[in-house]
């Protein structure tokens, strides 16, 4: 009896030693100051012709697969030396994806190119991390500093370089409504927060919900709206860069806002998937829902409804000029088994031809603005209109402006505003997580 | 006397290579996730090929306990202690009430057994899919008053976020003293009764101690956290609690019925000679008579309980605070925020409440053994 406990204690104790041991292994000598340094690895413009293998990571699966095929079939007609490996992980924007992803990165096997998110997402965990190439020598050679937006370049790239070649643009700030039903109850359209305001309460009264919400990270997404409309374009950015605080009155304003805009949502919103929430409006049972623009390829090729005339879109309320995006994009990570291929690869994926295949059947915009328009459904023109002149900013919940880290922290400042509704303490939350996560300095 | 010496080299040699695996694959793997826990290793560079790590002590457990930020991690914790309960006494008591139904031996038996063992040969995966249909906000249970006439139910079994038997973070130290000091009263009550006197020192000095911090020096510290911070029981994991007793209960049911089936039938009818009741014989003799069985269930659920991963994942989702787990929060934390040393000092935490369970266990069954 009491040599068994003496063995386990002292194996116990054990642990500490062994730990430092394997710890010691791992510890690197590089520093912070060292490594900033250090120039970035540029892209080669030439790495001979491609042939081979070459591994396309992706949650393109389902709904979405047939865009991805479409890009597939386009690379194999240019290309038919190379052997495309279509690698994808199911799971909604991502989030099975990007830990297979992890693990394969820091096990030493990178895909020949992966999507990720545009923007911080990419630059917070991937570029941060030393594993891309710096695209711009790409970008020039391929003439796309001219045909895509200067505002969507500055946001995808830093001043190291740009890290990634958007495939599409979709919009997040985005308000769906049946006009039908609008016209039965008696309203329009709301051009501001304090209008929906008004309008939520008479929709109230006939029983109507007037904003129709889904789960946790539809909350985020409506925040984003709800932030862009309170502070304007300039603040929002500010929030980024720095020049606005979290804590000002205007950010807790935003945080006020929602609170009042929550008080016209179904109560149920966090058991519901996005598609019920639009469903809820399609139904009839609620006025408006705000969510990217996914919803129209739900709406137009699920639900088989005509854009514009049996549903119809606005600018969420106070947003109107300014196109919230969010991108699909490839990288070119460090280390790649057939660089020659990747190359080719992101060549295809930014080029006018590759774009206007895919994204017709993605239901997405294309991130150029020389696209061609007559290929593309209603929505998806009048979207491309507003992202060739709107300012544009790029979205939190879909991974533009804040890194992993921060994203995710503001999903539990959010449940936490959820549970307590307290707009100060939200905000103050809010600061003390975008300095943990570097968006702010202290 | 030779030979058994060669046996012990020969069986030496051949565990080697299996304690080898587990020493690095097991413990070594446990005791970098404990020392990761104590760096900083996260945030912005986390992902870089040789990544920066300092040690910075246990602030990343300080930062779990009392940091603001951390709020959801606490209200996990009490979730988890409270899936652990409410599983071991519904899988448990269920599973009993099951099993004494079937030892009456009733027409199909047989069928029925397998019946109320077939969920467990599901996975989490498919009973999450299945129950989050079940209790689907405008659908399911919430239907079943409507065929009596009457309005359909309103409340929402996975996504409540209202929490019942609240009680302030800043006073948790102040419980577990005086959940120490009960145990402790109690040594000291054996070691004066059985003339044992170390015991009865120790006993009134732990005890002492303890009841001295409830009562005073609880007042007279600096509280855990600046302001007043509630958790409590939150009303949405009841389904996830329904969900997983449904699994386990037929397992806890062939165990006492395999307990009862196992128990000397002269038991029972001495028992009914001298004129036992059905009630009688079950409360009285036969279930504490299966005391190591149930034993052995608490540990194995209370087990299970800490892996319930899977459900919550596929029942309510990854994000969806008030059905929450530490575990869920660990994969949150540490695979989406890439912050990997929080990470790992949660699955620290999560590592010693397993031990909590098992180190017991293992004792009891050395000592069995001897």
């Amino acid at each position: 009896m009491k040599k068994g406990l003496t063995l386990m204690i002292t194996l116990l104790l054990l642990l500490p030693m062994v730990s430092v041991w394997a710890g010691g292994q791992q510890e690197g000598t590089a520093t912070a100051e060292e490594t900033e340094t250090v120039a970035v690895p540029e892209v080669k413009l030439d790495y001979g012709k491609p042939s081979g293998d070459l591994e396309i990571f992706s949650w393109w699966a389902g709904d979405e697969a047939p865009a991805l095929n479409a890009l597939i079939d386009l690379y194999n007609d240019n290309y038919p030396q190379v052997e495309v490996i279509n690698a994808t992980v199911t799971g909604g924007s991502g989030v099975n994806a990007k830990a297979v992803l992890k693990t394969r990165m820091l096990g030493g096997d990178p895909p020949d190119s992966f999507q990720v998110h545009a923007g911080q997402e990419l630059i917070g965990t991937w570029v941060a991390a030393e594993r891309m190439l710096d695209l711009t020598p790409l970008f020039e050679s391929e003439g796309w500093m001219d045909v895509i937006p200067e505002d969507l370049i500055n946001l995808i790239g830093t001043e190291n370089g740009i890290w990634s070649v958007p495939v599409n643009v979709h919009r997040s700030n985005v308000m769906w409504y049946i006009p039908e039903n609008l016209e039965e109850w008696g309203v329009e359209a709301p051009q501001s927060w304090d209008e929906f305001l008004e309008i939520a309460e008479d929709l109230e009264a006939q029983g109507v919900t007037p904003l129709s919400l889904a789960t946790n990270w539809t909350v985020n997404h409506l925040w984003e709206s709800v932030a862009l409309g309170v502070l304007g374009a300039d603040k929002y950015d500010g929030l980024w860069n720095g020049e606005l605080s979290w804590t000002s009155d205007e950010a807790v304003e935003v945080w006020a806002t929602l609170d009042e805009v929550l008080e016209y949502t179904n109560d149920d919103f966090s058991s519901l998937s996005w598609q019920q929430a639009t469903d809820l409006v399609v139904g009839g049972d609620a006025a408006f829902n705000i969510m990217g623009d996914w919803a129209a390829g739900y709406m137009s090729t699920t639900l088989n409804l005509e854009p514009g005339s049996d549903y119809s879109w606005a600018a969420s309320p106070g947003t109107d000029g300014v196109f919230m995006f969010l991108a699909d994009s490839f990288g070119f990570p460090k280390g790649v088994k057939n660089p020659a291929a990747t190359l080719a690869w992101l060549k295809t994926c930014g080029s006018k031809k590759g774009q206007d295949t895919f994204n017709p059947l993605k239901g997405s915009i294309s991130a150029r603005t020389d696209s061609d328009l007559s290929k593309y459904n209603d929505y998806s023109q009048s979207a491309a209109e507003d992202f060739a002149d709107n300012r544009i900013v790029g979205s939190l919940a879909h991974g533009v402006t804040a890194n992993e880290g921060f994203m995710n922290d503001f999903a539990t400042v959010m449940e936490m505003f959820l549970n307590n509704r307290n707009p100060e303490q939200a905000a103050n939350a809010a600061q003390a997580i975008a300095i943990q996560n570097g968006i702010v300095s202290r | 006397m030779v030979g058994s010496k060669k046996n012990t080299v020969y069986s030496m040699l051949i565990l080697l290579p299996s304690l080898i695996l587990l020493l690095v694959f097991v413990y070594g793997f446990i005791g970098n996730s404990f020392y990761v826990s104590l760096t900083d290793w996260g945030t912005g560079a986390a992902l870089r090929e040789n990544p920066v790590k300092n040690l910075i002590g246990l602030e990343n457990y300080r930062q779990l306990f009392t940091g603001a930020i951390h709020e959801r991690f606490r209200q996990d914790l009490i979730n988890a202690i409270f899936y652990s309960l409410f599983l071991v006494a519904g899988t448990l008591g269920l599973g009993l009430f099951l099993a004494i139904m079937l030892d009456k031996g009733p027409k199909g038996e047989n069928i029925l057994r397998t019946i109320f063992l077939f969920p467990m040969a599901l996975s989490f995966v498919v009973t999450g899919t299945i129950w989050r249909w079940i209790f689907s906000p405008k659908g399911g249970v919430n239907l079943i008053p409507t065929w009596f006439g009457m309005e359909r139910g309103d409340f929402l079994w996975l996504s409540s976020r209202e929490k019942v038997a609240l009680f302030n973070w800043q006073s948790v130290p102040q419980i577990i003293a005086f959940i120490l000091f009960v145990i402790f009263a109690f040594m000291l009550y054996g070691g004066w009764k059985n003339g044992r006197k170390t015991q009865t020192v120790w006993g009134a000095v732990l005890s002492g101690l303890m009841l001295f911090y409830a009562a005073v020096l609880h007042y007279l510290l600096p509280p855990i956290l600046p302001y007043a911070e509630f958790h409590g029981f939150s009303l949405a994991t009841v389904g996830i609690i329904i969900a997983a007793v449904w699994q386990y209960s037929g397992y806890t049911m062939a165990l006492y019925l395999a307990g009862l089936r196992g128990l000397p039938v002269a038991m029972y009818e001495s028992a009914k000679m001298d004129g036992a009741g059905d009630i009688t014989y079950y409360l009285k003799i036969a279930i504490p008579n299966m005391w190591p069985i149930t034993l052995s269930a608490i540990i194995i659920i209370s087990h299970i309980s800490l892996k319930l991963f899977a459900l919550i994942f596929s029942m309510a989702g990854a994000d969806n605070a008030s059905t929450g787990h530490p575990s869920v929060l660990m994969y949150l934390i540490t695979f989406r925020a890439n912050n990997f040393a929080v990470g790992a000092a949660i699955s620290v935490i999560l590592f010693l409440m397993a031990a909590l369970f098992i180190i017991p266990y293992l004792i009891q069954s050395y000592r069995a053994r001897r």
